[in-house]
């Protein structure tokens, strides 16, 4: 029943003011879809992330998903697991993550993927806070399936104002998928690969099936994600209906380069290019 | 009052997904339909008579099964009760893990996976599951942290000699905890083929309901056998803990006996205080995520894990399996620690109390029995969870480490010349003499 009327006006949203931003995003993005990289918060170190930021949105990012260091990030290849690793050792926290969204997050909408045991630690609902009065839009936790698991942390986020994202996955059945679909506020992120995440060579036929699997479903827009590096994945995500392309590994390499910010600035320049911009 | 705790099995299925708070499935998306696919093969399997009757005999033929139960004489002398000894040691491949390893990979085939992966410690998970693979011929990679590759080293090469690929895992501390992250990643990539055969009684459910009742012939055989031996049931049970699937399994058997107590023994590493240690339920902790279940876990003021140590691989982990963490709150079982220094003593005591070289992670349990009065117990089963094989060189260092290269030297039994010694032959005896007393 709240799936139809979500897409009457705003202010049913679910996901609140979170959820109408993040909606904007989406609908403003130019080209043939949003742009949304994938920041390692606080990799290398605080002030280079908080450049790098920078870099994302003058590069054209139309919502940010901004990753907190963990421990066992399940979810991570090893590029990203390596970045969350030395983040940790350079004593990197929650709270320096949650500052350097609550900076970008004057220019763009910004998603938070946080791992469940980080959201658990201080308890579902303070942590959703503190999210909300950093100005944040949404969250992701990668390893919170929908379902009773994930049941408390939505009406948090519902309450906060903050959209949750769920993923699926190319093994997710079509009936998940309609279940997951129907809980997605803001976006549905749609896994592209069945992996952790990490650059991939070949990806364009796997895109087309879990994209329209998601579309089938979602009254929200789709995110296709994990894998997709070069302008050329980006144009072929696009062609294959995602309406948002979310670049992980290929930015976290370049954030590790000598010149982070060059680095990352190509590879932004690049997928830009390759969404019609 | 009823004091066994019971959450009733979930409607769908039969098998337990929650243990009061504890448990559920923190995983990735991707690995969702896998896990409600070997939910749903179990709720099946699990009561299947063609599926049981080759796991048993498997398990008889095979692995050696039924173990003995072993009346331990002079274990026994000394504390002034009866202690039992479930001889898990005696199985095929060396410790309790097969039990689980051959139930797990005879269902990977029923679900027509042609692999297998496992993560490792001790090694022994590792070995159990290689040689399962071997004999059911399935493809095995074994996920394993390099230092646990340093300190468990005959283990790898038997699982290299079985067939398994074994896979080295670098982060973190290069442990037990790294090497199961490790071993959910690749299973998320591989799952479409392949049977992560999870080695302990957590992780996502279904796996802490599967391996205990995988496990559970332990208890089983035990409450029997002692019945038959001592014409009663024991006072208590005891096991050591590392992610919980032995002590569960002993448990298992005598959950519906009130009268039973239920001990858990885990790691104490360098002392509770020092914070390096593998002792979760011990210290109290409260439930957190960590490989795909809701538990207590060792972390930071953050929610970082952090690592556990232990001188034992296999309970060198900073989680544990969920219906422990029930059982812990809801009072049915008891749960003490024991540190690396006792547990290394131990290892010397057993074998030359009763010729018997234990695991390192049974020596923890062993110590607790031999040195800590009960004078409420008369009679006790303690579950051997494995043999000591894999362990001497390290125990053999740190025994060095605590009593110089003295420290297999040999006084005497029976001194010649008639005169009694008035000191204690044996140098663990100084540490027994409060337990022998307090009988
Ligand atoms: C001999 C032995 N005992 C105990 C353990 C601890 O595991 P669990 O607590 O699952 O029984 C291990 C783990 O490797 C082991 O090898």
């Amino acid at each position: 029943m709240s799936t139809s009327d979500r897409s009457t006006a705003a202010g049913t949203l679910r996901g609140g003011a979170g959820e109408e931003r993040i909606a904007a995003a989406f609908a403003d993005a130019a080209g043939s879809a949003a742009l949304m990289p994938y920041l390692m918060g606080g990799y290398p170190d605080v002030e280079t992330s908080r450049r790098l930021a920078r870099a994302y949105v003058d590069g054209g990012a139309d919502l940010v998903e901004l990753g907190v260091p963990y421990s066992d990030p399940l979810a991570d290849g090893p590029v990203i697991h390596a970045a969350g690793t030395a983040a940790l050792d350079a004593g990197v926290t929650v709270d320096d993550v949650l500052r350097i969204g609550e900076r970008l997050a004057v220019d763009v909408p910004v998603a938070l993927m946080v791992y469940a045991n980080l959201v658990m630690r201080p308890g579902f609902e303070r942590f959703v806070g503190r999210l909300r009065d950093a100005g944040l839009s949404g969250l992701i936790v990668p390893d919170l399936p929908i379902g009773e698991e994930s049941a408390e942390v939505v009406a948090a986020c519902d309450a906060a104002g903050i959209a949750f994202v769920p993923l699926i996955a190319p093994t997710t059945s079509d009936e998940r998928a309609a279940e997951v679909a129907a809980e997605a506020r803001g976006f549905l992120y749609a896994v592209s690969v069945t992996g952790t995440t990490g650059e991939r060579s070949a990806l364009a036929e796997q895109f087309s099936d879990v994209v329209a699997r998601a579309k089938a479903h979602a009254t929200v827009p789709v995110g296709l994600g994990f894998g997709i590096a070069t302008g050329e994945h980006a144009a072929q995500a696009a062609a294959a209906g995602a309406d948002g392309v979310i670049v992980g590994s290929r930015l976290v390499r370049a954030a590790g380069e000598p010149d982070p910010v060059a680095a990352v600035a190509a590879v932004m320049a690049d997928l830009s290019a390759g969404l019609g911009r | 009052m009823s004091s066994t705790p019971r959450t009733p099995p979930s409607p769908e299925t039969g098998i337990e997904r929650r243990y009061g708070p504890y448990g559920g499935r923190y995983v990735p998306e991707t690995l969702i339909p896998a896990l409600d696919e070997l939910e749903q093969a179990w709720t099946v399997l699990r009561t299947d008579a063609v599926f049981q009757a080759e796991l048993q005999q498997l398990s008889h033929d095979y692995a050696g099964r039924p173990t003995p139960l072993y009346l331990a004489r002079r274990i026994s002398e000394q504390v002034g009760r009866q202690v039992y000894l479930k001889r898990e040691d005696l199985l095929h491949s060396g410790a309790h893990k097969i039990n689980n390893a051959l139930g797990q990979c005879l269902i990977a085939r029923h679900m027509g996976k042609q692999r297998v992966i496992a993560e490792t410690g001790a090694g022994q998970h590792g070995v159990a599951t290689a040689t399962a693979a071997a004999l059911l011929n399935l493809d095995c990679t074994v996920y394993m942290g390099t230092e646990d590759m340093r300190r468990q080293g005959p283990n790898v090469q038997r699982m290299r000699l079985l067939g398994a690929t074994v896979a080295p895992v670098e982060s973190g501390r290069r442990t037990l905890k790294e090497a199961t992250s490790e071993a959910i990643r690749a299973w998320v990539a591989e799952v479409a083929d392949t049977h992560y055969v999870l080695g302990t009684a957590g992780g996502p459910a279904p796996y802490p309901a599967l391996v205990r009742d995988l496990q559970r012939v332990i208890g089983d055989e035990a409450r029997e056998q002692v019945l038959a031996a001592a014409g009663r049931l024991p006072d208590r049970v005891v096991a050591c803990v590392g992610g919980g699937s032995n002590a569960i399994g002993l448990f298992a058997g005598f959950l519906d006996d009130p009268s039973v107590g239920l001990l858990g023994v885990e790691a104490g590493g360098h002392g509770l205080d020092s914070g390096e240690h593998g002792a979760v339920l011990t210290t109290g902790l409260p439930g957190g995520i960590l490989h795909g279940a809701m538990s207590p876990v060792m972390q930071d003021e953050n929610g970082q894990i952090l690592e556990a140590h232990s001188v034992s691989a296999g309970l060198d982990y900073p989680g544990v399996g969920p219906q422990h963490a029930w059982l812990r709150d809801s009072g049915r079982a008891t749960y003490v620690a024991v540190e690396d220094d006792d547990a290394v003593r131990a290892f010397r005591e057993l074998s030359r109390l009763e010729g018997i070289i234990p695991a390192l992670e049974s020596s923890h349990a062993l110590h607790h029995v031999l040195h800590v009065p009960a004078p409420e117990v008369d009679v006790e089963v303690v579950c051997l969870s494995g043999r000591g094989d894999k362990d001497l060189a390290h125990a053999l260092e740190q025994l060095e480490r605590l009593e110089g290269d003295q420290a297999l030297a040999v006084t005497p039994r029976h001194p010649r010349g008639g005169a009694r010694q008035a000191a204690p032959a044996d140098p663990d005896a100084a540490g027994t003499s409060d337990a022998a007393e307090a009988q």
